[in-house]
């Protein structure tokens, strides 16, 4: 057909009244990292567990490496490895046996699990701790073991579900450095994250879903463009001039558009870069209105999210349902 | 690999893997060891001298209940283990690979069996230095009673993965185990003879299960009471088996992939 490793067309899924998904597609081509970004409850996780053939969808299909995740599971195991916040290590066992153990479980022979099982905690950094039972491992020990235990297969595609949820941030970075250097390894990577700066470092394409549906995609930048380009803002050292620096500042927009108010900050959509702050300080200065700050930046991912749902990223906190029925 | 190799491949590899978790949890080794001492010496020494077993020590009365007990709630560590899988996500590992499906489950209770052995060392060891003795058993009736001990604690594995699949929680299957399992072994003649107990509960006594394995195992192990127990106990446990396995395995598969 293509060389699209990840295929998903309408699918849908619910818990009894409660729509997890509502018909999302999206697509990824072989070796690239599609970022799935969404709150909590938008659905990231029933599509991950889909695909990774943990769920049967009610509706629309996904094909993994060519293979249909509903008739071909069975064969399709040998081509995914899962990670991230729920696919789990066995804490009673040493970095090293939880390793063997998937690896035997992928039926390589008790030898070769064992090597691969060396091989693995050696590149994760985690040799010394490998005879550890893994609950004495930190946080971020323990998200690499499981990362690893994804990789024994070597799997052509890769899921990880929110692979750095929880971490504090130098674990955060680690993990991120191992991420990029598997995707250069010609890894497809379905990456879910509620973290917009995780999205923008590591993926190709991003794929936005709220309440089960697809409200966006793009590479990173096509998204920030999508809701305007770059922004002088300004940060007022008096919160009572701001109607006159809005006035004083309006003539710098197209027509179509305005600076925007919020709390001491002015934020004015501009169309080119050079001068623009010279300019902006010129017309303050001349409404005698003072600056504590002022910069030139491009919109975020944040602003993305805020743009297209009207709230941010990280709010919501209802958790979606996982294994409990609800009214089957 | 064939399937039938893959799945026996399967057991072993998640068999030797809950084995190697035993030590590393000191309260499952208790449950395994102190727990049914604890028990045969609360019995022995002090209800024991109350309890009135004609024809008997009560010590001798009381091991074939006691080990009998003590055995069908060995896989009680199946239902908390799998619950622990469940609720840690483990489960979405093993269904993620390819592996045999049921082998979550053949594994699990196929390592009870061998802990299960564990626990009888012991129970024998305290049981013989209390003062238990065969009593005109072959070694043919002897092993016939540790095999069928050894199937019943395999049927009760059964009922505890189900437990277990049930269980949001290991907390959940504990109080499942304890409030609805536990106290049926006392309706029974597990510690005392059902025929010193009153009206409605001794009938209740002798249609249940308990009574019937505690029953054969006595018969093979003291040579009486002399009765139809023996196969009856095997029957039980078989129907145990038959009943709850496949229970289990449907679970299992609903568990994970509603």
């Amino acid at each position: 057909m293509n060389d699209d490793a990840i295929v998903v067309e309408g699918l849908e899924k619910s818990y009894g009244s409660v729509h997890a998904l509502c018909g999302v597609d999206f697509a990824a081509r072989s070796g690239s990292v599609l970022g799935l970004l969404g709150p909590n409850g938008a659905g990231k996780t029933t599509a991950v567990r889909i695909l990774a053939t943990l769920l049967q969808p009610d509706g629309g299909s996904a094909r993994i490496a060519g293979l249909d995740v509903v008739r071909d599971a069975a064969a399709l195991r040998a081509k995914i490895g899962l990670a991230g916040q729920y696919a789990a290590v066995d804490e009673n066992l040493t970095g090293f046996e939880n390793l063997e153990m998937v690896g035997q479980l992928y039926h390589l022979s008790r030898h070769d699990a064992k090597k691969r099982a060396q091989k693995l905690l050696e590149r994760f950094d985690l040799t010394d701790a490998a005879k550890r039972p893994a609950k004495t491992y930190s946080g971020g020990m323990r998200r690499r073991l499981d990362l690893a235990a994804a990789l024994v297969f070597s799997p052509p595609v890769l899921f990880l579900d929110e692979p750095t949820t929880g971490l504090d941030p130098r674990s955060r970075l680690a993990m991120w450095e191992t991420i990029e250097d598997q995707t250069e390894a010609g890894t497809t990577v379905l990456l879910t994250t509620q973290y917009l700066d995780e999205a923008d470092r590591l993926a190709d394409h991003i794929v936005v879903i709220d309440h089960g549906s697809v409200i966006a995609e793009g590479t990173s930048d096509e998204l920030k463009d999508e809701i305007g380009g770059e922004r002088v803002e300004v940060q007022l050292s008096q919160p009572s001039d701001g109607e006159r620096a809005v006035a004083a500042l309006a003539e710098m927009c197209q027509a179509d558009e305005r600076p925007t108010l919020h709390d001491h900050t002015v934020s004015v959509p501009v169309h080119r870069r050079s001068g623009v702050i010279a300019d902006a300080v010129r017309r303050l200065d001349a409404v005698d209105v003072y600056v504590e700050d002022i910069s030139l930046r491009r919109p975020t991912l944040d602003d993305v999210f805020m743009a297209l749902t009207g709230h941010a990223a990280e709010e919501e906190e209802a958790e979606e349902p996982r294994r409990e029925e609800v009214a089957a | 690999m064939s399937t039938l190799a893959m799945h026996a491949s399967d057991t072993l590899v998640l068999a030797r893997r809950n084995l190697l978790r035993i030590p590393r949890q000191p309260d499952l080794l208790i449950a395994y060891t102190i727990q049914p001492v604890m028990f045969v010496l609360l019995f022995v020494y002090v209800f024991g001298g109350a309890i009135q077993t004609p024809g008997f020590d009560y010590v001798d009365f009381l091991m074939p209940g006691i080990i009998v007990q003590s055995i069908a709630f060995g896989g009680f560590v199946t239902a908390l283990g799998l619950a622990e899988d469940v609720k840690k996500g483990l489960i979405d590992r093993f269904r993620s690979l390819p592996m045999s499906r049921a082998a979550v489950l053949t594994g699990r209770t196929f390592s009870d069996i061998l802990l299960n052995c564990l626990s009888l060392v012991v129970l024998f060891a305290v049981g013989f230095a209390a003062g238990f003795n065969f009593i005109d058993a072959t070694a043919g009736d002897i092993v016939l009673g540790i095999i069928l001990v050894l199937f019943l604690g395999y049927a009760f594995s059964w009922i505890f993965a189900l437990v277990g699949l049930f269980s949001s929680s290991p907390e959940t299957a504990n109080a499942i185990g304890f409030t609805l399992i536990f106290p049926l072994t006392f309706a029974s003649s597990v510690f005392v003879p059902a025929s010193s107990m009153p009206d409605g509960l001794r009938q209740f006594a002798e249609a249940n299960p308990f009574t019937t394995w505690s029953d054969a195992v006595r018969s093979l192990w003291l040579g009486t009471p002399p009765h139809t127990d023996v196969w009856m106990a095997f029957v039980w446990c078989f129907a145990l088996t038959a009943v709850f396995a496949p229970l289990a395995v449907a679970r299992y598969r609903k568990v994970a992939s509603h």
